[in-house]
């Protein structure tokens, strides 16, 4: 109970509650994850229990058009898949692609950044440089390479079998290098500080000082950035799925379901592309603004 | 001046070498060439030929300088999924991207500019607040779901314009362009739309936090308290050195437009080289993959070049000689 | 003599999200033609803000709340955005901190001399870089028909403010609002800057405000100096009476801390604790926490300015009778 009215009266909470967009931001994040991590249990139909399926019910349009039924509020597809469902369970694999890239870019990003940072030199140059190079390409453009590469170097069955990693992996490498910058600025901050020299006089091992002493600094930042990190990872899957090499098919995304949903647009059966569409702004969007209010709030000296 | 593109270009050659090493490494180490080129079933005696003929019996070095000098020349091999040479892939497809990343730059600086100038001038006019709202938005919205959306508008539900390809393209020697005939030009409209979109957006964000930064400044107070007239501080003094640090970063954003349009062209089924590009990823397609790589680091490299350049002109602080 | 500049009980405040804070409080003093007015105090005692009022240039949120500016009698503290840029830099010029920042980079001295001249004077081209020159000669730049042409970049810190001060007089105004002129120069010219500064408006008989916290130039070169105290004048007077007999405690002990040319000291004496913050003014006078003197009546009642025996000071000491009207200077 102190513990939670401590953080309902911190500066962080209070600027939270008297920013209206980061209330609404965050609701509609929650309803989002809610969704996305729930679909098991919540969505209205299984779209993947073929069993279930009508082609009957194919392209029946949204409840508020005419013919549409609230039994399929988003309408259905060209098998007769309640797109409501399909959206929800797609929403899971953005989300889960985005939030284990940023995961992995982060993890990859703070391991480079302490290791440049604390070791200087050569060793920091070398990294740095690297990372300026990859920062000069869209991000989209890496992802899209490493994707082609892993597609060339792993055998059909299992680059199949592996797709939704090699996802993972290409957009995580691709966004690396900024988590990067951030650690590797405060690192060079903190190694020569006396108490950090102390520390090594006493024969503290280096990676120890750099988890106590360094992370802690960069906490704020790098909780901003991840934030800011995830609506782009989320919108690169989507775009890597759109352009058709992304996630299988068998495990389809926000991103596979526009792509699909695409060819039914001069047909007229608009809703099955629009909606995921829609649902993947908001996840974005929302993400997005709460990244903004974060590092206003949290005010670290951000790009 | 001369020495100051000398030092520019030699500082570019590391980063296209660090490139051209990526995309040896792809050529010649992911996939199986021989098995690529020679299909299922070869003798040892084809094979041996093919990796004579490629040179792939020689050391990694010696393998790698011939690689950059075949790129310098343009050859970088055949396709492996059109059995063409990638060379006339590219320059086939080159003209329909360039065009396109054109218009949409076009788009976005003529758009972009004059919006962001004007959210910073007048910061708290409603209008401001919604072009900041739209360009929120412009940032969240995937480019392929702008491209769906207007689509869906403008081609779909209002039959205005067309939804894929260039339309009529006239040829000028290798160069076909669609900017001369009307259907070729309609269908530029939404794919540059679509592209410039988020660029737009962002130099619009650029801009304004340039301009709000010059307008705290105190030569532009200074010129207030000289009497100056607004127009001649705002769209002199202060457009002018907002202009300054806009140009380096609006360069950059213009090369990877070039680069964006790989999902501008997927949406609009434009023939252009992004379009080669993401069917060669789909296809493993390396030489492509490789060529298109060097290419586009090409093209960034070269684009900073003449942002420097341009940042020459505009900041008479780097130019030195007059004076003292 | 009609006073060219007064100002009378100016009051500007900034609205912030946890209540409006006074910056300015009913600060009144007059300018004559020709006169040299010092401005001092601590910063952060308004000094900066007094000048950008009177050119009607203060930063949003800041505004004027109360009181008046008049220039010749005319108002000029409500007047439109568009008149007043008519009187800046035409009627009353102004000469900031750091001649690094306030040229711009971007532009030739030249241009920026006769893009001033030109939106006041209305004169042609040809002569307005005739003037251009002439007024880079008279601030003592040499080769001024070469380095017309010069960015600001291509100037050193001292020559730069000398074109600051051509660019503020070369409309001919009356009045000049010099705030920290020399401050943000070398030592070695700063004595150069401002000899040039007063020659030149001695020259042309024109006012200026010179705000400042060197009281060493404050001596040299002012008539009057207004000692400023938390947004309010604490006392005005005759240069070498408010040097040389305070007669407000805090300016007492302003002057008492400028270390003597004339002989050694062991230490000077400082005034005890620190200006209070905008929005913890005391009520009664802002000074009476540090004040030596202070007695009861300066806890509950503002003293306004008040005859002195050589200058006027918001002090209750000098307050001979009973609570009187409001006196101005």
């Amino acid at each position: 109970m102190n513990a939670i009215s401590r953080l309902w009266d911190s500066d962080l909470f209070w600027s939270f509650r008297t920013t209206p967009t980061a209330v609404v931001s965050a609701v509609v994040a929650l309803i989002c994850i809610v969704g996305a991590i729930g679909a098991p249990g919540l969505a209205p139909y299984n779209p993947f229990d073929l069993a279930s399926l009508d082609l009957m019910d194919a392209f029946n349009p949204p409840f508020f058009m005419e013919e549409g039924s609230l039994a399929h509020p988003f309408g259905t597809d060209d098998q007769g898949r309640d797109m409501l469902s399909a959206i929800m369970y797609g929403a899971r694999v953005s989300l889960f692609v985005g939030v284990s890239a940023t995961a992995f870019a982060l993890l990859l990003g703070v391991l480079v950044g302490l290791i440049a940072g604390y070791a200087g030199g050569a060793v920091d140059a070398v990294l740095m440089r690297i990372a300026d190079i990859q920062l000069t390409f869209p991000s989209i453009l890496v992802a899209l390479m490493v994707d082609g590469v892993a597609r060339a170097a792993l055998p059909r069955e299992m680059h199949d079998h592996l797709a939704l990693y090699v996802v993972i992996f290409a957009i995580g490498v691709s966004d690396w290098p900024r988590f990067a910058r951030t650690v590797r600025g405060s690192t060079l901050v903190e190694r020569n500080k006396e108490y950090v020299l102390a520390a090594r006089v006493i024969g503290i091992t280096p990676a120890r000082i750099m988890l106590t002493h360094v992370l802690p600094n960069v906490l704020g930042p790098l909780l901003v950035l991840a934030t800011l990190n995830l609506g782009l990872a989320i919108l690169s899957e989507a775009t890597l799925s759109f352009l058709g090499v992304g996630v299988p098919p068998t495990q389809p995304s926000l991103g596979t379901l526009i792509r699909i949903g695409n060819d039914f647009l001069f047909s007229g059966e608009w809703w099955i592309t629009i909606f995921p569409g829609l649902a993947l702004v908001a996840m974005v969007l929302s993400v997005n603004l709460l990244g903004d209010w974060l590092r206003d709030a949290l005010n670290p000296r951000l790009r | 001046m001369f020495a100051f593109i000398l030092s520019r270009i030699v500082q570019s050659v590391p980063v296209m070498l660090a490139v051209a090493l990526i995309a040896f490494v792809l050529f010649s180490f992911v996939g199986d060439p021989i098995a690529t080129m020679l299909g299922q079933e070869f003798t040892p005696e084809q094979r041996d030929a093919l990796v004579a003929a490629l040179g792939l019996d020689q050391s990694i070095p010696v393998q790698f300088i011939r690689f950059v000098g075949n790129a310098l020349r343009g050859e970088f091999g055949l396709s492996y999924r059109l059995s063409r040479p990638v060379a006339d892939l590219i320059v086939e497809r080159a003209p329909a991207t360039l065009e396109l990343a054109f218009c949409a730059s076009l788009v976005a600086l003529a758009v972009g500019v004059p919006m962001g100038v004007y959210t910073g001038l007048y910061r708290r006019s409603w209008i401001s607040r919604a072009f900041l709202t739209f360009s929120l938005i412009g940032v969240s919205l995937p480019t392929f779901l702008i491209g769906i959306l207007l689509i869906l508008v403008f081609s779909v539900w209002l039959s205005w314009l067309p939804s894929f390809g260039r339309g009529d393209t006239v040829q000028l020697g290798w160069w076909s362009t669609g900017l001369l005939t009307a259907s070729g030009l309609k269908a530029l409209v939404l794919p540059s739309i679509t592209l410039g979109l988020f660029q737009l957006t962002l130099i619009m964000r650029l801009v304004r936090s340039e301009m709000l930064e010059v307008l705290r400044s105190d030569y532009v107070k200074f010129a207030r308290a000289r009497g100056l007239r607004d127009r001649s501080i705002h769209f002199g003094h202060a457009l002018r050195n907002t202009l300054v640090p806009v140009i380096t970063i609006v360069g950059l954003q213009l090369g990877s437009i070039i680069a964006f349009s790989i999902v501008t062209e997927t949406v609009f089924q434009w023939p252009g080289m992004g379009l080669l590009f993401i069917q060669s990823v789909s296809s493993a397609d390396i030489p492509v993959m490789a060529a298109y790589l060097l290419l586009i680091a090409a093209i960034f490299v070269t684009i900073n070049l003449l942002v420097d350049l341009l940042y020459y002109a505009v900041d008479p602080r780097l130019r030195a000689g007059r004076g003292h | 003599m009609a006073a060219l500049l007064e100002v009378r009980d100016l009051v500007v405040e900034f609205p912030t999200r946890r209540g409006t804070l006074r910056a300015l409080d009913r600060v009144s003093f007059d300018i004559a033609p020709g006169e040299v007015l010092g401005v001092v105090g601590e910063s952060g005692a308004g000094k900066s803000m007094t000048g950008a009022a009177i050119i009607g240039l203060l930063e949003p949120p800041g505004r004027v709340a109360g009181g008046s500016i008049s220039l010749r009698g005319q108002r000029i503290d409500n007047l439109p955005p568009r008149e007043m840029r008519k009187i800046r830099g035409k009627r009353i010029g102004a000469i900031f901190q750091d001649p690094l920042t306030t040229l711009n980079p971007l532009y030739t001295v030249g241009r920026q001399l006769t893009e001033t001249m030109r939106t006041h004077l209305g004169i042609d081209a040809a002569e307005a870089r005739r003037r251009a020159i002439g007024w880079l000669e008279m601030v003592g730049i040499p080769a001024a028909s070469e380095r017309i042409d010069a960015y600001p970049h291509q100037f050193s810190g001292g020559m730069r403010q000398r074109v600051v001060i051509a660019l503020a007089l070369c409309a001919e105004p009356e009045m000049v609002v010099a705030d920290e002129p020399t401050t943000a120069l070398d030592v070695s010219i700063q004595a150069q800057v401002i000899a040039l500064l007063k020659r030149l408006t001695r020259e042309k008989g024109t006012s200026v405000m010179l705000i400042t916290h060197d009281m060493g130039v404050i001596a040299e070169t002012a008539d009057r100096v207004a000692v400023m105290y938390a947004g309010r004048v604490a006392e005005i007077g005759p240069v070498r009476s408010v040097v040389k007999a305070a007669a407000h405690p805090y300016s007492a002990g302003l002057m008492a801390s400028i270390p003597p040319l004339t002989h050694k000291v062991d230490h000077l004496p400082q005034i005890d604790g620190a200006m209070p913050r905008l929005n913890a003014i005391p009520t009664g006078c802002a000074y009476n926490p540090r004040c030596p003197h202070v007695f009861d009546r300066c806890r509950v009642e503002r003293p306004e300015l008040i005859d002195a025996p050589e200058t006027k000071a918001a002090c209750w000491l000098f307050d001979s009778h009973a609570p009187r009207e409001r006196s101005h200077v």
